[in-house]
């Protein structure tokens, strides 16, 4: 009995149904790039309420895991075919898909990009998104302030996603250095700057395991690290049962981005130091409204002043406001967080 | 492997034969005098441990050379043998599996499902943390047994399976866990005896973790079994030649079985040690395990055409792995070298693999 739901239910996970709500007219597509990660399914749950309030139709389409091209080319031109009028999407390879949203446009589609710009960012109408460099700006400002005089001596061990320099993790990093007053170099380059503080530079995968594995060997190669920028929050967590393993945790800064609600509870225990929050639930309600004016009345969205994108907004997490760096307590946060 | 050339009118054997003759004897088993080479690929053929034993120590000897003291320190080596805990479970699961010439895909998948339903049930549902660790640990069997069963009872090859029931396993968790992460905080407050796998403590400067013992004990346990039990004998055997197997009259259909349901539930052990290594409970954890567990198998020599192999060197292969990561991090290369190095690695382990396949 067990083996005959366990086989139903994976077997319905083995196909992406379009997920379609009873409203007539309009529709509105959303591709992410997985249906497992936390900040896609919030995206998810984003775009349906918006649409349920305005009654268009959502339908709902994921990669099957992070760089699956195809399935999302496949989820492009079903939309095509079924007459949607605009489509959101979080695209697994900003290059490789750009034929398929070109199609799209040609054939009247509104496209917009969610949390990752296409390659060139105008192969669709707009991207919404966080400022990533920003976010990694703010926690780097936040960072030196807390340490104050010793920022200047600072040791800082850097955790990063992978070693395909996706802009994601670039933006971060960077934004990150820049933020702690770290020459950048080249600013599009992880790990080519030359600043004494810097210990290294190791990948996590973004996931527990590669936190802790990374902040191990970074702490083999210089034992007096204080500072630790972390790609998100899972890495950061796992960084921190490495740190309290070697009895640490107590005199290292840890910074991350993400705003997850394990995150934010973790700036709360005192775990993280400070996260910059970004809202994917904003990102794709906005994105739903910008498709819903377009197909009444075919307004086109714009991008923020000074950007070339839609900026959704980043806020700093912190219980230890620092001088002239606005932030919200953890407190606040738990309320806004995703996941 | 003899090729005939069409113009010897005498067939391999007679020639043999006709050699031992000029040498007064009529048949033997002593080997006309080797190579040096030859010797060495012998003695490996013997003990397929030491191919990668050797590997092991000519790398801790580089890094060595290249990073000095602060790599060949007790807390250092230490600290690999940490890292290498889940990878080095999971490879024992994987070896059992390939030594039957089968592969298991779905490995690293049913280790996260049972440390997300060891999760579960012990902060959600409140149960007691010892038992939420049996339901984990029956969980793994379950999994472990629905590929044995589709294997043995379908007839179907272990490689598709598994890469089925990878993605049906993948699902479940995510399913099952809401893609939620659980603290390492609730976890330490509500059902510590999960993390046990990560307490530590200190040996002449060495760092053990109970994790690092368990991993030592389970390969001991392995070790046994695969040479001083029947069972591990008809795990060789059905390895090697299925056909033989059954006509000698093991029941390689159970075997099989076995060996699949005794790699889930060590899938569940390793899940009890990724807990005690992050201390949270996440279902995005150990997406690459499944592959570097046959990385550890492959380097460690044992063949993938199924029958031959040394438990223990699936240990060493692990190790290895991880004096490369470790080595290559403290040396300061950046990491799209060190994914280079390992690459290298295992196509290096393949070929000394059918080299000594030859002997």
């Amino acid at each position: 009995m067990f083996k005959k739901t366990t086989l139903a239910l994976a077997l319905a996970s083995c196909f992406m149904f379009p997920l379609a709500s009873q409203a007539e007219g309009t529709i509105v597509g959303l591709i992410t790039k997985t249906n497992t990660n936390p900040f896609f399914v919030k995206m998810k749950e984003g775009a349906e309420a918006k649409a349920k309030e305005l009654g268009i139709e959502l339908r709902s389409f994921a990669g099957k895991k992070d760089g699956d091209n195809d399935s999302q080319v496949q989820a492009v031109e079903n939309l095509i075919a079924a007459g949607a009028k605009g489509i959101l999407i979080t695209p697994n390879d900003s290059k490789a898909i750009v034929p398929a949203i070109e199609k799209a446009r040609a054939a009247g589609l509104l496209v917009i990009a969610l949390d990752t710009p296409l390659e060139p960012a105008n192969a669709a109408d707009i991207t919404f998104a966080t400022d990533n460099f920003k976010a990694g700006e703010l926690i780097g400002q936040w960072a030196a302030k807390s340490l104050g005089d010793k920022a200047a001596d600072a040791k800082i061990a850097l955790l990063d996603l992978n070693a395909s320099q996706i802009s994601v993790d670039v933006a971060r990093n960077q934004g990150f250095l820049k933020g702690f007053g770290v020459d950048l170099k080249d600013p599009k380059k992880m790990g080519d700057e030359d600043d004494k503080r810097i210990v290294g530079n190791d990948i996590t995968e973004g996931s527990e395991e590669g936190g802790r594995r990374a902040i191990e060997n970074l702490m083999q190669k210089d034992p007096s690290i204080n500072v630790i920028y972390t790609i998100n929050e899972p890495a950061a967590a796992g960084a921190y049962e490495g740190l309290k393993a070697l009895g640490k945790e107590k005199e290292v800064l840890i910074v991350s981005v993400d705003g997850g609600c394990p995150g934010v509870a973790n700036v709360k225990a005192g775990v993280i130091g400070a996260t910059s929050m970004q809202f994917p639930l904003l990102m794709a309600s906005k994105g739903v409204e910008a498709i819903a004016a377009f197909a009444k009345d075919g307004t086109k969205p714009t991008t923020t002043e000074g950007l070339d994108f839609f900026d959704t907004g980043v806020e700093l997490i912190t219980d230890k406001p620092a001088d002239g760096i606005n932030s919200i307590n953890a407190e606040e946060g738990t309320k806004k967080c995703w996941g | 492997m003899s090729t005939e050339s069409s113009g010897s009118p005498t067939a391999e054997f007679e020639k043999v034969a006709a050699a031992a003759a000029a040498r007064g004897t009529v048949a033997s088993f002593e080997p006309e005098r080797l190579t040096l080479l030859e010797r060495l690929q012998r003695f490996m053929h013997n003990y397929p441990t030491a191919a990668p034993a050797a590997v092991l120590l000519l790398a801790i000897a580089i890094f060595y050379l290249i990073v000095g003291e602060r790599f060949l320190s007790p807390f250092n080596l230490s600290l690999i043998l940490q890292q290498v805990v889940i990878v080095g479970m999971l490879g024992a699961a994987q070896t059992l599996v390939i030594l039957t010439a089968g592969i298991d895909l779905s490995i690293g998948a049913i280790m996260v499902l049972s440390s997300v339903v060891m999760g579960r049930f012990a902060i959600e549902y409140g149960v007691p943390s010892g038992f939420a660790l049996m339901i984990g640990l029956i969980t793994g069997a379950i999994c472990g047994g629905i590929n044995g069963l589709l294997i043995t009872r379908f007839r179907l090859p272990p490689f598709i399976v598994t890469l089925g029931t990878w993605s049906i396993f993948f699902a479940l968790t995510l399913w099952y866990s809401e893609s939620q992460t659980i603290r390492s905080q609730d976890i330490s407050a509500n059902a510590s005896l999960l993390q046990w796998t990560g307490i530590t403590f200190d040996l002449w400067g060495a760092r053990i973790t109970v994790g690092s013992i368990m991993l030592i004990l389970l390969f001991a346990v392995l070790w046994y079994a695969l040479n001083y039990t029947a069972w591990g004998k008809h795990v060789y055997a059905t390895g090697d030649d299925p056909q033989a197997a059954q006509l000698a009259g093991i029941q390689t259909k159970y075997v099989l079985l076995s060996v699949y349901i005794v790699a889930g539930v060590i899938a569940a052990v390793a899940a009890w040690a990724l807990i005690g290594r992050i201390g949270s409970v996440s279902p995005q954890a150990g997406v690459n395990a499944n592959l570097d567990s046959i990385t550890a198998v492959v380097i460690g020599g044992t063949s993938l055409f199924g029958g031959r192999g040394a438990i223990f060197g699936t240990l060493v292969g692990a190790l290895v792995v991880g004096v490369f990561r470790n080595g290559l991090a403290l040396a300061g290369v950046d990491v799209l070298w060190q994914e280079f190095a390992i690459g290298v690695l295992i196509i290096v382990a393949v070929a000394l693999d059918q080299w000594i396949r030859r002997a």
